[in-house]
Formats: C-alpha cells, structure tokens, sequence
C-alpha cells in the first residue's frame, strides 16, 4: 500500500469531513462514522507494524513531496521504532475514546469532528520529519483540545481550557524560536534526517551572549516539550485539565498527549543537540526523581479520584524522564556500560506506552463511576466491592498495573529503567523507589476507602459496569498483561531503533565533550 | 522624468481622480435613499484603476521630477491598498450605523483616501511625503466623523484631529531640519548628503529621525503615539475603523520602510542582502525598543477591554509592533516579512472587524456579551471568526502564523542581537491568545445552545466573509505563490 503513513494521518480528516455533511440529529450514525473511522486506522496501524521491519533502526515507509521550495519546506513523512509504538498507541486509545465517549449528547457532531482532528494532529507530529511539518501538527492538536474541554468539561472547563491552551502554546513558540535558531545556523533546512547529520556538528563552539548556541536551543526545545510530558515545576495544568475534561479526552491526554513531550526531546533533542544530552542528563535524572516523588506525594494528598489518577501520571513519566537520561551511560567516560543505555532508553519508550494503556485504563474506570455516582470524591464511597464486583476486579487490576506489580507490564519497563539508570545515578535510583513506595501507598490507601469498609447506603443500586464500558477497559487489560509476561514482542520492535539513537548521541555527543 | 512624461505612467491616479469626480457629480443626481448607488460608481473606477495598475508593467522608474517612484514595490502596497478599499466598501453595505446617512460623500471620501495612500505607498521626496500623509489624514477625519448625530464619532474625529495636527507639526520641523543640513528635498540626495555630514551634526539628525518618526508612528499608531489609536477606533463607523486598521496602516509601513532605508540606511538599499544603518543614527535599537514597547502596550491593554471593537483596536496596535520588530534589521527579510504580514493581516483583521459588524447588526452591540452563544446561532459566522481568531493569535494553519513566521525568521536570521526581540514578540502572541479566544468563548462555551440556526440572511454578506475566510485559511498552508509575489515586489527605485 502506497503512501501508508498520510492514510494514517489524512484517515481522521476524511471522517471529519464524511461527519460534516451528516444532519446534527442523527447522533447514532456520527458516532458510528467516527468508530469506524478510527477502526479502520487502527487496522492500518496494526498493518504497518507487521509489515515493519524491525530489524533496522533508520526511517522506513518514507513520504517525500515538495511543499514550498522557498523557504526550503518539504512534506516528509517516516516511521521508526520510535513513531511506532506511538503510533500504535494513538490508534488503538482513539479507537477505544469514541466508545469511551458513545454517550455524549451534547453537540455530538461538533465533538466527534473535533476528536477526529485531534488525532491527526497527533498522528502528524509522531509521523512527520520535517520541522515545518511538525511544528504546524504540534499546534493543530491544541484548538480541539481547548475546544474539548472548554464545551464538554466539567464546571471550571473554561479556565482549564484556555489554561491548557496558555501554557502550551507558551512552550511551543519557544520551540517555533529554537526551531527557526537550528534553520538559519545549520544550513537552512527543516529537514530532520539532514539536520540529524548537521546540527551535532554545525554547533559546535557557536556562542551566543557568551552562552553555548547549542545549550540555548536545548533548554529551548526543553522546554516547550517539558510542558507536555509534563515535567516539574510545568505540571500545574495537568490535574486542573484532567479533572474537568471529559473522560474521553483525559485518557487520549494521558494515554497519548503526554508522550508527545517525551518523543520530541527523544527525537529532536537527543538527535540534533548529543551534546546537550550529556550537559543536561543530571539535571534530566533529578527532575525524573521530582516527578516521582513529587507527582506520588501529590496523589497521596488528594480526595478526588480523578485527580489522584492525574498525579500518579506525573509520577510515572519521571521515571521516563530517568530512562532517558541513563543512555549517556553508554559513553566512555561512564564506562562503554551499553546494556545500561539500553536498559534505560528500552525501558522509557515502553514505559511510555505502558502508561499510556495503564492510565487510559484508570482514567475510563473513574469515569465509569463517575458517570453512575456523579462525584469522584474518594471518601464519598465506601464498600462498593459488593455492589460492583466486576467493576472492583477491573480497578483492582487496573490499580495494581498502576503501581508496579510483578507480572503487569509497568513493573517491566520501571524495572529496565532502574536498573539502566542505577549506574550512572546510584543515589537518584535509591531515592526514587521511595516513590514506588508511595505509589503503592496511594493506590491501595485509595482501593481501600472506596471498595472496601462498610457499604455506602447512598450507593445500594449502582449499576454494574455495562457492555460497552467493558469492551473499552478489557483490552487495554489484556495488553497490559500480556506485555508484563512476555514484553519481548515490543522490545523487539524498538530496540534496534534505540541502538541507532544511543550511538548517535555517544558519537555525536562526545565531540565537544561539554562535560 | 518629465511633468508631461509621468503623466502616461501616472494612469492609475488619474482613473482615481475622474472616479472622485464622477462619483461626487453622480451623488447629486440620487436621492438620499438611493444614494449608495454611489459606491457602484467608486468600485468600477477602483477596478478600471487595477486594471491600469497591472497594465503598467513593471517599470521602475520616478515620475514628476523625482518626486513619485514608480517601482514593483509600491506597485504591492497600492494593490493591497485597493484590496482593503473594495472589501470595506462591501463591508460598508450592510453596516447599520450608516443607514441614517447621506453616504454619497462617504464613498467619494474613500476614493480621495485611496488616491493620498497611492501618493504616500510611492512617495520619494518629503514634501511629496508631507502632503500625502495630510490628503490621507484630512480625509480619515472626515470618515471617522462621518455619524454626526453620534457623539462618539464626533470626538473621535476631533481628537483624530487634534492628535493629526500635532504629529504632522513635529514631523514638518523634523523634516525642516533634514532640509536644512543637505539641502534637498529627494531620499537619494539626502542620503548622500547624510553620509558627508561632520559629526557635529549627529545631534540635529537624530532629533530629526526622531520627529519624523512621530509622524509616521503616528500613522501606523506605534507606541508613543498610539494614544489616539483606541478612541478613534471606537467612535469611527466599524467601516471606517477596519479601513483604518489596515490600508494606512500599511501605506504607513511602505513609506517608513523607503524613507528610513533610503534616506538613513547606508548602501544602495535592497540591492544587497543586508545593509548598515548610518553611523550616526542608532536606528535599530531606537527601532527594536519602540517595536517592542508597540507589541507589548497593544496586548497588555487589549486584555482590559469589554468591547470585542475596542479590542481590535488595541491588538492593531500589537500587530503593528509585530511588523515593526522586523524594521531595525535592515534586511531584506525583514521588509520580505512585512509585506507578507500585511497581506495576511489584511485578510485576517477586516474578516474580524466584519463579524463585529455584522453581529453589531444583530444585537445591536459590539461587547463579548454581544457574542454570547453566537457560535451555536449562527454556526457559519461562529466558525469564521473562530478562524479570524485564531490567526490574528497566529496559530497554523491560517495566514496569521506564516505572516508572523516570516517576520521571526527575519528576526533570528538577522542574528543573536536580535533573540531578544523575538522573545518579546512570541511571548506577546501568548498573551493575545487570552484575548482573542475570550471571542471564542463567549460564543461557544457562554450562552444557551439554540435549536434553530441562522445563516446571513444576505448573500453579499456571506460572498464578503468566504472572500476573506478562504485566504485566511489557505494561505496558512499554501503560500507559495503568495511568498512569490512578495518577493518579486521586492524591488524599490533607487537612483536619480
């Protein structure tokens, strides 16, 4: 099949338009437009990963056309074992979102227009390797969130929807002003794969105010993309968003939207600035430790459940943040460890996608309850093991998958990224299993006060979990517990990317040796 | 070139002239009720005069002894001048604020104003500047007088005055004093004669940048003096206003770029890629501040604002500091992003007065309140202004982000002295995201939801809102032969 990666990206925009020329009243047949849509792009997704060959780690299914010749802007399109997991992941929490939002009612064509865009501009960033490209899907993606938010949230969605839109738009003309530094200083290009090639070496020595260029455009590109993961201290608009936004668009913002950050600096930052890899990873290991513990801390403290789910994500992606910074392990200075670089770089892309079933998962099971008891408050509950046991088992296993237990796949990926990371921050990795001790505080502190002890009178005839919640919660489980048995299915399709990415930056990156 | 000679080069104005008279002797023959017809009059003189303008070819040369410059470049701002004119004249058909009016004169007007913007986009030598500043300046206080039983309009047109006057005094001693110290009134002389000039003479040329530069801020309402910006704008008919904001805005910005770049830039101007400015003057830090201080007035006092047309008004001042930012590199780039700017702001910005005009229709009003719920009451109106929005915020894909593209690519082309004013500037489109998208919020998020849904009830009205929609949109991802136009335009008259 030609041109796979644009069907992927463009699919959305057809349901889009398909959705548009549907009269606004008939809910049902936008809602099935918009299930097959993503259907039908899942299914494409699934293709490309079996026709991917896994075995090389540079760009495959390439696109190239010619956009505007003068300014040097091309329409580049390619996928690696980075992309892909990604895209994967993008496909199948979209897929599951239209049913997770089945019972919206209220502008129902107008929500599912904009749902089908947000993916393509998700779609676009994880695909494009062209700046210009990039840069424009990064942006495309914020309108329909502020629009998701603002029109179907909860009682403070306004502030929380131009607050999402302030603070990221905050981060990206930072990376819009890094983006056009990187033009002008290596060869006037937006081409990634060229400047993959130039920027390493184009920056070398190149001051700017008496700072390194090179350091300027890292903190830059930092930036903008620690907004989205959301790194410390930039993560104070994720628990407002994800309290007041829907239920569908909490789990495509923790399932997918915060890999976002993580990706850009993996594929931008770590490719074009190696250098700066190694100036930044310290710095880079103790704000995956903040995030950590800070982000359990916070779960700990919170009574709404919605929020402390928000929290436990802001403590998973520092340990994506630590995995990342553990592959300047791989350099000679830190003794060739490669198997530790590999460890942890392995370990932080699956840890991405583990999280982003993990608190899709969570995030669909909280509004389950939501949607029957109307309020998310933790001690507003009480007993409901009795009522809703099905529903019980699920968030039982949902929760343990959340902190880290044998056997489910996050404990996998958090336990690559520890043992990656440990030799190069011995004491950043002791410190931070206090985290996955708050972790299981807070998870099990919350499971207890709303299944178990006496049974809420108030909630006597909840219903039990329907079909249709069912079939969005069971695969993400079975994922989740098919990979924390045998993960090797997925380390095989990334790794061989991840061995091309830790040579580029311990090659490229000890040039200047910043250090 | 000879008096008799520029006359066959001078078609455009000529057609703009007969127009003029033709459309004010045709006035007297209609009665009041009829006396719109007018603008049919004016809109075929203005579509005869763009014709002659694309029949001229692209010579390059001056007319009237040196006085007008016939190049590509002005060529540019004189389309884009007629562009603004004809959509506004639309606009201007279904603006409720002028039904109690006689508006024979107010089209006349127009065309007058046209024919100064002509003058001021190909002015070379300064009286020609000064007095085409005043035929436009007299002729905006008509228009934005023109509701005389309004009392806002008259002190509009009164402080317009009053803030005219004063600026064009103290950009005529500005000028005498340029006058004095080279002795001539042409750019190309003047610079020659600038480059001769003592150091003892460096005081006298900065004061006189300086006050020139009151004359032209003036006109493209730069901080300091904006301050008669927001009152204007608010008391003049929406028509006028959305005229104001852009075609001598960008008159405005043709005529600071020659002037500054031919009198007080040091080489043969946009011949080279870059080009220094004299010793003498600090032209591009007194530049950077004032474009700084521009953008950053405009969106800091925008956000205050309960009036969606008051708003506007403020955020014109911002994009005009945007605009400027791209003034002090003396680059080729810079002005490259301007013209692009100013295009796309054309679109952009008469796309967002026009919905205030219409809704303005509908309500009565022009306050946030007045949007409430309008995007689920009238879902087409909803979704262009949504788009208007969001490229006046400069978000892809619409016009607004490849316009401000070009002009942060000016600017971190031009060098790490200039990363600070790039800073200022993406840090001010932040702001007026918070602004701006208050308009979207009070017609989506604030409101009941209406079971029934309007469209204009006018097609001219709809024809006018997709006209400048499907550009806004467009050119926000393809914009390749928009950027071909632009630099093509490029070219300015240099020699004698």
């Amino acid at each position: 099949m030609n041109h796979l990666l644009s069907w992927i990206i463009w699919l959305p925009v057809l349901g889009m338009v398909a959705i548009a020329f549907i009269p606004r009243d008939k809910t049902e047949l936008i809602k099935q437009v918009s299930a097959a849509t993503t259907g039908i792009q899942l299914a494409l997704a699934i293709y490309l990963w079996r026709i991917f060959d896994a075995s090389t780690g540079s760009f495959q299914f390439m696109e190239t056309a010619e956009w505007i010749p003068s300014f040097n802007i091309t329409y580049i399109l390619g996928v690696d074992g980075l992309s892909l997991p990604l895209v994967i992941l993008m496909a199948l929490i979209g897929f599951i979102s239209v049913f997770v939002s089945w019972n919206i009612n209220k502008a129902v064509k107008g929500y599912f227009s904009l749902f089908l865009l947000l993916n393509t501009g998700v779609m676009g960033v994880f695909l494009s390797l062209d700046f210009f490209l990039f840069y424009i899907f990064w942006e495309v993606m914020l309108l329909p969130m502020y629009f998701l938010i603002g029109m179907w949230g909860g009682p403070q969605r306004e502030y929380a929807a131009i607050k999402f839109f302030l603070y990221t738009l905050f981060g990206s003309v930072l990376m819009l002003i890094a983006i056009l530094a990187l033009y002008f200083t290596c060869g006037n290009t937006f081409d990634m794969l060229l400047l993959m090639d130039t920027a390493p070496t184009a920056l070398n020595g190149v001051l700017w105010w008496g700072m390194s260029a090179m350091k300027v455009i890292w903190v830059l590109l930092f930036i903008g993309f620690a907004i989205k993961v959301p790194v410390f201290p930039f993560h104070t608009w994720l628990p407002l968003v994800h309290v007041e936004a829907p239920t569908a668009i909490s789990v495509i913002l923790a399932g997918v939207l915060l890999k976002l950050g993580v990706y850009g600096m993996l594929r931008i930052n770590y490719t074009m600035l190696p250098d700066g890899v190694f100036w930044f990873a310290g710095a880079l290991a103790m704000l995956g430790l903040i995030n950590v513990i800070w982000g359990a801390m916070c779960a700990l403290a919170q009574k709404d459940l919605k929020k402390m789910v928000a929290y436990s994500s802001v403590n998973h992606m520092g340990y994506v943040l630590l995995g990342m910074a553990a592959v300047i392990a791989a350099s000679g200075m830190n003794g060739n460890n490669l198997i530790s670089a590999q460890a942890g770089l392995n370990g932080a892309v699956f840890q991405m996608f583990n999280h982003g079933t993990i608190s899709a998962m969570l995030f669909i099971l909280v509004g389950v309850i939501y949607d029957r008891a109307h309020h998310r408050d933790i001690e507003g509950f009480g007993g409901l093991a009795s009522q809703m046991p099905i529903y019980t088992g699920l968030v039982a296993l949902a929760f343990f998958a959340g902190l880290g237990l044998p056997g489910f796949s996050g404990f996998v990926s958090e336990f690559m990224i520890l043992i990656g990371a440990f030799p190069v921050f011995k004491t950043i990795v002791i410190i931070s299993t206090i985290g996955i001790l708050l972790n299981a505080a807070y998870f099990l502190w919350a499971f207890q006060r709303v299944f178990f002890g006496p049974a809420n009178e108030k909630y006597k005839d909840l219903p039990e979990i329907n079909k249709r919640e069912l079939f969005t919660v069971v695969p993400l489980a079975v994922i989740t517990l098919f990979l924390g048995i045998y993960p090797r299915p997925f380390l095989d399709m990334i790794s061989a990317t991840m061995n091309v990415l830790i040579e580029q930056v311990v090659s490229l990156g000890g040039l200047a040796g910043v250090m | 070139m000879s008096n008799l000679n520029s006359l066959s080069h001078f078609w455009p104005e000529l057609i703009l002239t007969v127009t003029v008279l033709t459309a004010v002797i045709a006035d007297l023959f209609y009665h009041k009720d009829e006396s719109r017809k007018v603008a049919w009059w004016v809109l075929g003189g203005l579509a005869l005069t763009l014709f002659a303008i694309q029949m001229g070819g692209s010579t390059v040369t001056d007319l009237f002894m040196g006085t007008i410059a016939l190049d590509p470049f002005s060529e540019y701002f004189k389309i884009l001048v007629l562009i603004a004119t004809v959509l506004v004249i639309l606009m201007s058909f279904n603006s409720k604020e002028l039904q109690d009016y006689r508006v024979g004169e107010y089209y006349s007007i127009l065309a007058i104003m046209v024919f100064g913007l002509f003058l001021m986009a190909s002015a070379i030598d300064i009286l020609m500047v000064y007095l085409s500043i005043e035929v436009v300046s007299i002729m905006s206080f008509f228009l934005a007088g023109y509701l005389k039983k309004n009392p806002h309009s008259n002190e509009a047109s009164l402080k317009y005055v009053i803030y005219g006057a004063f600026s064009s005094g103290i950009m005529l001693y500005g000028l005498s004093i340029l006058f004095g110290l080279t002795g001539t009134t042409k750019f190309v002389e003047m610079q020659a004669a600038i480059s001769g000039l003592s150091p003892d003479s460096n005081l006298a040329l900065i004061i006189s940048a300086v006050f020139i530069l009151a004359g032209f801020g003036y006109k493209i309402s730069a901080v300091p003096f904006h301050f008669w910006t927001p009152d204007v704008y608010e008391g003049s008919p929406t028509t006028i206003t959305a005229y104001l904001s852009v075609a001598p805005k960008a008159a405005g910005f043709a005529i600071l770029i020659r002037f500054f770049n031919q009198v007080f830039g040091d080489s043969s101007a946009l011949v080279s890629e870059s080009w220094q400015a004299l010793n003498q003057i600090p032209w591009p830090q007194l530049m950077g501040v004032l474009a700084a201080a521009t953008m950053t007035v405009g969106n800091l006092v925008a956000i205050q604002q309960k009036s969606v047309k008051r708003m506007l008004a403020y955020s014109s001042i911002a994009h005009a500091g945007y605009m400027m930012m791209a003034l002090p590199l003396m680059s080729e780039s810079g002005v490259y992003g301007i013209m692009m700017y100013l295009l796309m702001y054309l679109f952009m910005n008469l796309g967002a007065f026009f919905v205030v005009i219409y809704i303005q229709g509908k309500t009565g009003g022009e306050d946030f309140e007045d949007f409430n719920g309008m995007g689920w009451k009238m879902p087409f109106v909803g979704v262009v202004m949504t788009l208007f929005m969001l490229s006046l915020t400069g978000l892809p894909p619409t016009a607004g982000f490849i316009g401000k593209f070009y002009l942060f690519a000016a600017v971190i082309e031009a060098g790490p002295q200039y990363y600070w004013l790039a800073f200022v500037g993406v840090l001010n489109s932040v702001i007026s995201l918070y602004y701006y998208f208050r308009v979207v919020k009070h017609m989506y998020f604030i409101g009941e939801r209406s079971e029934t849904v309007e469209m204009p009830e006018s097609n001219l009205v709809t024809i006018v809102l997709l006209f400048l929609a499907i550009p806004t949109f467009i050119f926000g991802w393809y914009f390749a032969p928009v950027a071909n136009w632009v630099s093509k335009s490029l070219v300015i008259f240099q020699g004698m």
